[in-house]
């Protein structure tokens, strides 16, 4: 498994030098510090700590991955529950999505069972969860609770188990190498988010969608995904495609991911909510960080299973 | 062992809320103090709690209904031994000793409250109950003691009253600026200000969060 330290030494060489260019810019700002300098010091040091953590899954394989993400989902799945309309009586579905729904669907992702864990939410969930609500006999704004938990479920649990599926698709040639296929999404579409934020600051002028995020501009989006993609490209070794098909992939990729981000910043703005918690410094909550590879996670997932296998 | 359960409980409490507490009108200190909150669920004083250094923590103890935790031999435990809450009789007929010379005693012996000045989990649709009368005559007392408002979020719909299994949401509690009676202030007119302090630092509007 050398690629995957070279990876690992190129994100720790890559965040080193954003460390060192926040650490210059901040010694020679004036005091006090502006709050977008404190962001991105906090920001690139969430950074370091999620990429700790991420390696420490890797170190623990399969399993490590599985666990990773079964608890990723249940940070997203609180943050959103909690921007929910919820009743008393829906006090034991929801601890059913996190006690049961949550370690059913990576236990089934972990047994490499694919024809379940494919339907287990969009259709068993689907219909026991409103048959529970309905059990229960609370009326009120039933579609509306029933439609949210749903929603819910497949956003942060079905879309985000599907990075560590990755692992177990059995591609020709790419045995053992499962990890490195999730390494290159993440990379991808994390670096993506960053590149387009890079962008969007550096040459962002034209508003993309006003109404859904101010921050979001046109050169941002062009410039994050184009290099994004070329950042996917060249990063092949990592996985069983050329460099074009890794850079399409890439490319396809980032466009999901970037659709990820722009529904869930509607949702925010539904809510009248800035962040979607508090967990990542900097970054604000889970889903702030993951919204990209929520979209992005399912479909890579699938171009490779009908693609390469 | 009480400071081993309280430590236990209080990082139990951020694993499932993943609470942070909200400075907004009050910091942190070292002051004797009567944290004042609304009242939903048993998870409230101890997700208040969780909110405070350890410190302060250890000298802070939460009023509570002497009925309901003495009715049985688990809640008494939980309460006095485990808790370590003021116990207060709330019915006025059967009560053998005055609750506000208990709440007194605890403050003289230089502890913080924790106090609900609902007198009860509130199970309406409204944010908050009328306030009882409590949290005047405690002011009225000990004038030297901090009345702070803390909004307690979200801690309802995590463990609402019957449930024992809580549903993992994000909490947060909001402390607001200490209030105190003024100079000749009528008891309703206190509570009533005490109670809008309190309120103020609500930020959701029906229910969802602003």
């Amino acid at each position: 498994m050398a690629d995957i330290y070279k990876l690992f030494f190129g994100l720790i060489a890559v965040l080193g030098a954003a460390s060192l260019i926040a650490g210059i810019l901040t010694w020679r700002s004036s005091k006090p510090i502006s709050s977008s300098l404190v962001n991105l010091n906090a920001r690139i040091r969430a950074w370091w700590i999620m990429v700790a953590v991420i390696a420490l899954a890797f170190v623990f394989g399969k399993s490590g991955v599985v666990i990773l993400f079964a608890l990723i989902s249940f940070a997203a799945l609180r943050e959103y529950v909690t921007l929910t309309h919820t009743r008393r009586s829906d006090h034991w579905v929801l601890i059913c999505m996190f006690l049961v729904v949550i370690p059913l669907q990576y236990y089934l992702v972990w047994t490499d069972w694919y024809g379940l864990y494919s339907i287990f939410i969009p259709v068993y969930c689907f219909l026991a969860m409103p048959a529970l609500a309905a059990l229960w006999g609370d009326t009120s704004r039933f579609l509306e609770r029933i439609s949210e938990q749903q929603w819910g479920l497949m956003l942060s649990v079905y879309c985000v188990s599907h990075v560590p599926a990755l692992v177990t698709l059995e591609i020709p040639g790419n045995d053992g190498r499962g990890l490195l296929l999730i390494a290159f999404l993440i990379a991808t579409v994390q670096g993506s988010d960053v590149l387009q934020y890079i962008f969007g600051k550096l040459f962002g002028k034209n508003r993309l969608s006003p109404n859904v995020s101010p921050s979001k501009t046109w050169e941002g989006l062009v410039g994050g995904i184009g290099s994004a993609s070329l950042l996917g490209a060249s990063l092949f070794w990592l996985t069983p495609f050329s460099p074009l098909e890794a850079g399409v992939l890439a490319c396809m990729a980032c466009i999901m991911g970037f659709l990820g981000g722009l529904v869930a910043s509607a949702i925010k703005r539904d809510r009248g909510v800035k962040d979607w918690g508090h967990m990542i410094e900097g970054h604000g909550g889970m889903l702030d960080r993951t919204d990209s590879l929520v979209f992005a996670a399912p479909v890579f997932f699938h171009i490779v299973r009908y693609a390469w296998t | 062992m009480q400071s081993l359960a309280s430590a236990c409980l209080a990082g139990l409490a951020r694993a499932i809320t993943g609470v942070i507490p909200i400075w907004l009108g009050a910091k942190p200190s070292k002051n004797q103090r009567i944290y004042f909150a609304n009242h939903a669920s048993h998870g409230d004083f101890i997700l208040l709690a969780s909110c405070l250094d350890p410190e302060e923590r250890a000298r802070t103890r939460a009023v509570a209904g002497a009925d309901y935790w003495r009715s049985n031999r688990i809640r008494r435990v939980m309460a006095e031994d485990l808790l370590r809450t003021v116990l207060v009789e709330r019915n006025w007929v059967e009560r053998s000793k005055d609750p506000l010379e208990i709440m007194l005693g605890a403050l003289d012996e230089g502890q913080s409250l924790i106090f609900f000045p609902e007198g009860t989990r509130n199970m309406s649709e409204e944010p908050l109950l009328r306030f009882r009368s409590g949290l005047y005559n405690l002011a009225v007392a000990r004038p030297g003691v901090e009345l702070v408002p803390c909004w307690i979020e979200n801690m309802s719909r995590v463990l609402p009253k019957g449930m024992f299994l809580p549903v993992p949401l994000l909490c947060r509690v909001i402390f607001g600026a200490p209030i105190a009676v003024e100079p000749g202030e009528d008891r309703n007119v206190f509570l009533h200000r005490a109670q809008q302090a309190l309120l103020d630092l609500n930020p959701t509007t029906d229910g969802e969060r602003r």
